[in-house]
């Protein structure tokens, strides 16, 4: 990026008087530039910027009785010690992976559908979009309630009986909790993808469809040839963001699974940070694992863009 | 229209037409029971008696459908307070939005200060980072804020400023007013305009469309939001309405947790129902063409 803002020449020319008064416009200038950015830049710099760099120096301090002191690594030994680290690293990477597969590919072919009709267009939209609406905690606890029911009152082992199928205990199995939390998670969230990827397929000219037509492609080949090469910026923008956004994983959980879940099935590093911050007053050992967690996003990030990048 | 995968022509005779139509059927059918679904179990499963729901197989349609379970969640769970408190926090996070993030977007993009691009930048770079990592250390600063030791616990700033700090905003904004023409800008300051009478009266009155977008999403986000109103607001007077009915979900009968969960969802569907061109587009715009 360049800075295309006007500057402030350091050479130390005499002084003409017009010159003075142009550079004397030029601060003005500058000064009621930053007067408009004072507002905004404030709160960045408190909630955003440094809160960053704070986030590292807690997690390197103890804080008791009001004095804080620096301990080292103490923090990390002390939150990669605790049983529930690996469990809760676990839980969230298997979650990521089965998010990835029902989350990510799922509205993708929503989309691929949705885009072929000619009717009904506006009513699908809506109907994908309308659980992004809903506030997070009120959609949970319908799942919660209604849909994981684990008997057969509930909406889906209901639907599952119905038709002769083994229903499932949902919350109360270790085994089926993650799963669970997936589908009613991609429920709630998918809504977004399918919209983006809706827009990026019309941007899609259709000359590239006829002639694959006319080279004998079919349905399935058109899609692995024509539409994923002209979506592919989309398609790897949104697993990153995806990924960084089931990493954090943390209302299902606490919803649908009280927190930790059966046998710790539930237990996510997010809600490991809450946990220990908030509720084993340990706000250092929270601060690592935000740190923790920051690094292995970070790491993550890098390998993605390097890979993506390289094909072009 | 523009072609897409499969050809206008293949769709309109014969078989093709009778498998569009099937398929068509099938979806909308599927996507009704699926996205729609659910909420009507929601609505109606909150008229069942506690005996009803529990009872197999569950009954599709109420047998006497009973206003109790919404009543009791709007007296017992104080819903009316919560509602209030979730709106005030809404309407203050639009105003704050509003005011510092179109300020920060006009000078960035038309009044272009020495550093601007380096702030830019900076307030970009929030957006890699994930909330979760900052919840601890933004916390810690609500409770004493650093040089003037305030604690923001239980005052809706806690909940107003950290939402100013949305990079997403800023980008939002700052796009729509790069694509102001320059000569508009240049015309007013010959007239002797300053440049907030020119943000007033050439820019804002511009850009209305965006700035429907922003307060949208600032409102959708107050809503959403659980579990910074959780921390902030701990005290049962200044809760939200998500973190009021998890805090009062443990000693309360499920159907009525449910019939509270309906009525705060209420107001984001409302608000979706009538924007949904702003909101799609909004959604659209910023992540595709950034």
């Amino acid at each position: 990026m360049t800075i295309v803002a006007p500057h402030i020449t350091k050479q130390p020319t005499p002084p003409a008087p017009v010159q003075r008064t142009k550079r004397g416009r030029k601060l003005r200038d500058n000064l009621t530039g930053h007067a408009f950015l004072i507002g905004a830049v404030a709160c960045f710099a408190l909630f955003m910027w440094f809160p960053m760099i704070r986030g590292i120096v807690m997690s390197f301090q103890r804080t008791r009785r009001g004095e804080t002191t620096w301990v080292g690594w103490d923090n990390y030994t002390r939150i990669i010690a605790d049983p529930s680290f690996w469990i809760a690293w676990k839980n969230t990477f298997v979650f990521t992976l089965l998010a990835l597969v029902l989350g990510y590919l799922l509205p993708f072919f929503v989309a691929i559908l949705l885009n072929e009709f000619r009717h009904f267009k506006g009513y699908l939209r809506v109907l994908v979009y309308l659980p992004v609406m809903l506030p997070p905690a009120s959609a949970l606890f319908l799942f919660k309630y209604y849909a994981y029911d684990p008997s057969e009152a509930g909406l889906f082992n209901a639907i599952l009986a119905f038709f002769h199928l083994p229903t499932s205990e949902w919350m109360q199995s270790p085994s089926m909790t993650i799963p669970a939390m997936v589908i009613a998670s991609t429920w709630m969230n998918m809504g977004g993808a399918v919209l983006i990827y809706l827009a990026s397929l019309q941007n899609i000219p259709g000359e590239l469809y006829e002639a694959a037509e006319l080279d004998g492609a079919g349905i399935a080949r058109r899609v692995w040839n024509v539409t994923i090469p002209q979506t592919r910026l989309i398609l790897a923008l949104l697993a990153m963001l995806q990924i960084v956004a089931t990493m954090q994983l943390f209302i299902e959980p606490l919803i649908l699974a009280n927190g930790a879940g059966t046998q710790d099935s539930a237990t996510s590093v997010a809600y490991l940070i809450y946990q220990h911050g908030f509720f084993q007053n340990d706000l250092n050992g929270a601060a690592a694992l935000g740190v923790i967690m920051l690094l292995v996003l970070g790491a993550f990030s890098a390998v993605y863009v390097r890979l993506t990048t390289k094909q072009d | 229209m523009t072609r897409t995968l499969i050809s206008q022509a293949q769709l309109r005779r014969g078989r093709g037409r009778f498998l569009y139509w099937a398929v068509l059927g099938v979806v909308v059918l599927g996507f009704t029971l699926v996205f729609l679904g659910p909420l009507y179990w929601m609505v109606t499963g909150a008229f069942k008696s506690g005996q009803e729901i529990a009872q197999t197989p569950p009954t599709l349609w109420p047998r006497d459908p009973e206003l109790q379970n919404y009543a009791d969640a709007w007296n017992n769970l104080e819903l009316a307070k919560l509602m209030f408190n979730t709106f005030y926090y809404a309407a203050g996070a639009v105003f704050f939005q509003l005011v510092f993030d179109t300020a920060a977007a006009y000078a960035l993009s038309k009044l272009r200060p020495a550093f601007g691009n380096v702030i830019l930048a900076a307030m970009l770079a929030t957006l890699m980072i994930p909330a979760m990592v900052l919840i601890v250390p933004q916390y810690v600063t609500a409770i004493d804020l650093p040089i003037i030791h305030v604690n923001l616990l239980d005052s809706p700033w806690a909940i107003w400023l950290p939402l100013v700090a949305n990079a997403f905003n800023i980008f939002l904004l700052k796009r729509f007013f790069d694509s102001i023409p320059e000569d508009l800008i240049a015309a007013a300051q010959v007239d002797g305009a300053s440049p907030l009478r020119t943000l007033w009266s050439i820019i804002l009155p511009m850009s209305r469309p965006i700035l429907g977008v922003v307060s949208i999403f600032a409102v959708t986000a107050v809503w959403k939001d659980f579990l910074w109103p959780k921390l902030v607001m701990p005290s049962p007077e200044t809760r939200t309405l998500s973190v009021g009915i998890y805090a009062f979900a443990g000693g309360t009968p499920q159907n009525v947790v449910i019939a509270a969960s309906v009525i705060a969802a209420i107001p984001t569907v409302i608000i979706f129902l009538i924007f949904q061109r702003n909101i799609m587009s909004g959604l659209t715009t910023g992540s595709l063409k950034g």
